[in-house]
């Protein structure tokens, strides 16, 4: 059953990413009434919600929230606005069409965690993103609603718009946070470095995505409890989806959490439609590149953070990419291991290595230039990555980047070895081309 | 001139004191020496090190990082065509090897006169729309090889490709910039002052 949208509620809307657009519909009206509320209330209602974090690993926010350590001064809220897993598309729409809604959101975690900072970090590549927000914060500015005494109140925080410069890795936290300091984009050790204690200049860090944080006007308005009755158990609320690849009508779609089922979104004709051009399914991948595939069994699936994790997969970013009977399963796989090996930042042995490893390798059983063991290769690189291919994925390395490369991987070979032995039977290469060799 | 002029250094200035710690506006600064240039020249570099208080070598290190930095000029207009997994699906590889024979140059190769520099690149976000490029980081959507062939055609000719926004030169992203009234920024908050928020009060 369809509910109405609360993140997108004004996407039809022409003018909403303006000032006036915003407040002629409730705009800003969540942060009046939170600043009202003591702060830790407001924390309370979120907690409340039981509000999933949105950008991929799906840790509820008011619980990240509570991580900060009591007493050490300052801290900071960082906005992940890097969107770059590949099929994930939905928080550059948030940024472009409703930007005042991701402002507010920002102002009301800040008021509730005492947060003195807001770093918004953009990817660097949404010129338009970038365009909207910044003319967003200056009108936020000019009528009192972010800097200095919000509302005439004593609440203060300045939001800083920053941007990227092309790195997939940067959407990491923790690698967001050294690129914020001036540096390379490589992720930290955790522990100890997990934001909320140890984050921006070694100091508290809220670290919150952008669909994650456009949900509290709406959560601060209706109440937590009203977000929490939305969904199922544990994924509460609305989510937003993005259905790419062969479909016929491919889009972003918000639907109610852990309730609307894969089959509906995929094939439901008020969302994707089916697939194009009446082929069969061949697989899905149910939550960005990161995430093993699903196939027809998986269908009847809710889009619900615990089920997919049981079925063995994740929801991620929201990314669901279809693909047809017409799929080269090999061509596929190959297309997202090169994804993983050229954003991989280089700092761990396994990830780095590995990943080129295995792109190589996938690449010469394309060229059809395969060598028979090339397989049990790959399956020993994926072990090197990611031991025993356990889900979740135990790992080798300090981000999970490496073991991201794997599923693809294992899911291809697991699910259609025989297209790559057809492949490998059609090798006729007699000279060895060297691993190691680009 | 590839120093920033005084208006950059003044705007340079302004963005180093929004960040609690100076080094934090180094990707900012290296977005705005590449908008004034067209790409991140050595002289920049060195610039922006003296105003961050770091080595240029520190500067190159992270600079180096990015692939939106870039350190030879390019072409005016960057065609970055997304290979990722929904365009990929969507006939993104059709899309490049039409786009390289158009251009007559190779993905990392810009043309000869100085107009187009081609690049497969991944995901940008626009999965539902695929397969998607970019002309210095503006959107196409859907695109084909006859659509392709007319952007590029308008752009050469000078021309604002139909229904599309007008393209700056490379190295300009927003057109917008943010601006924060000095009567109106609550300032940066340093990591070195530990002090409770006055809103939070007493007892949180």
């Amino acid at each position: 059953m369809a509910v109405a949208p609360i993140i997108t509620s004004r996407f039809e809307q022409e003018d909403a990413h303006t000032l006036d657009g915003y407040l002629a519909t409730g705009g800003y009206k969540s942060l009046r009434k939170a600043l009202e509320m003591p702060p830790a209330d407001v924390h309370e209602e979120v907690k409340t919600a039981s509000l999933l974090g949105r950008g991929g690993a799906g840790f509820p926010a008011g619980v990240k929230w509570g991580f900060c350590p009591p007493g050490v001064w300052p801290r900071y809220l960082v906005v992940n606005g890097d969107e770059s897993e590949p099929g994930t598309y939905k928080d550059r729409l948030l940024m472009e069409r409703d930007p005042h809604q991701l402002i507010e959101g920002c102002l009301i975690a800040s008021y509730a965690l005492g947060l003195s900072q807001c770093f918004l970090y953009v990817r660097g590549e949404m010129a338009h993103a970038q365009e909207r927000v910044a003319a967003a914060l200056n009108e936020a500015y000019e009528a009192g609603y972010v800097g200095k005494n919000i509302c005439g109140t004593d609440f203060s925080v300045d939001i800083v718009l920053h941007w990227g410069a092309g790195a997939y890795i940067v959407g990491e936290e923790t690698a967001l946070l050294e690129s914020l300091e001036g540096r390379r984009g490589m992720p930290r050790l955790k522990p100890p470095a997990f934001p909320a204690s140890f984050g921006l200049y070694g100091k508290p860090t809220i670290v919150n995505n952008v669909e994650t944080l456009a949900n509290l006007p709406w959560i601060i308005e209706h109440g937590g409890a009203a977000f929490a009755e939305l969904g199922s158990e544990q994924s509460t609320g609305t989510r937003m989806f993005a259905v790419s690849g062969h479909v016929e009508r491919p889009g972003v779609y918000e639907v109610e959490f852990g309730v609307t089922t894969f089959r509906d979104i995929i094939y439901g004709e008020e969302y994707a439609g089916g697939i194009a051009g009446g082929r069969q399914l061949k697989c899905f991948i149910p939550g960005g590149a990161s995430a093993p595939w699903f196939y027809e069994e998986h269908l009847d699936l809710p889009l619900d953070k615990a089920a997919v994790d049981q079925a063995g997969s994740m929801l991620g970013s929201g990314a669901i990419v279809v693909m047809d009977e017409t799929t080269d399963a090999v061509a596929a796989c190959h297309n997202l291991v090169r994804f993983f090996a050229r954003e991989s930042c280089g700092k761990c042995t396994p990830c780095r290595e590995g990943t080129a490893w295995m792109e190589q390798i996938l690449a010469r059983i394309l060229h059809r230039q395969a060598r028979p063991e090339d397989l049990d290769l790959l399956l020993d690189i994926c072990d090197n990555i990611s031991p025993g291919f356990a889900w979740p994925p135990k790992m080798t390395t300090i981000c999970p980047l490496g073991p991201s490369a794997v599923s693809p991987v294992t899911s291809a070979l697991t699910r259609f070895r025989d297209e790559f032995e057809i492949y490998i039977a059609a090798s006729t290469a007699r000279k060895r081309i060297p691993v190691a060799a680009v | 001139m590839s120093r920033f002029t005084d208006e950059n250094l003044r705007l340079a200035r302004e963005i180093i004191t929004r960040y609690p710690k100076p080094r934090s506006a180094m990707i900012p600064l290296l977005h705005l020496a590449q908008e004034q240039n067209g790409y991140v020249p050595q002289d920049a570099m060195e610039q922006v090190a003296e105003l961050l208080g770091v080595s240029a070598a520190e500067v190159l290190g992270t600079l180096s990082f990015y692939e939106m930095f870039k350190r030879v000029e390019p072409g005016r207009y960057q065609v970055n065509i997304c290979h990722g997994i929904s365009c990929f699906l969507c006939g993104a590889g059709e899309l490049l090897n039409h786009a390289e024979e158009k251009l007559g140059v190779k993905s990392g190769g810009t043309t000869p006169d100085g107009m187009f520099s081609l690049e497969a690149v991944e995901c940008i976000a626009a999965c539902t729309e695929a397969p998607a490029l970019q002309v210095n980081y503006r959107y196409s959507h859907r695109a084909a090889p006859e659509t392709f062939d007319e952007l590029i055609d308008a752009l050469a000719a000078g021309e604002r490709p139909e229904n599309g926004a007008a393209i700056p030169q490379h190295g300009i992203l927003a057109n917008v910039r943010q601006h924060i009234p000095a009567e109106r920024a609550a300032g940066a908050s340093s990591p070195d002052v530990s002090e409770i928020p006055v809103w939070l009060g007493e007892g949180n």
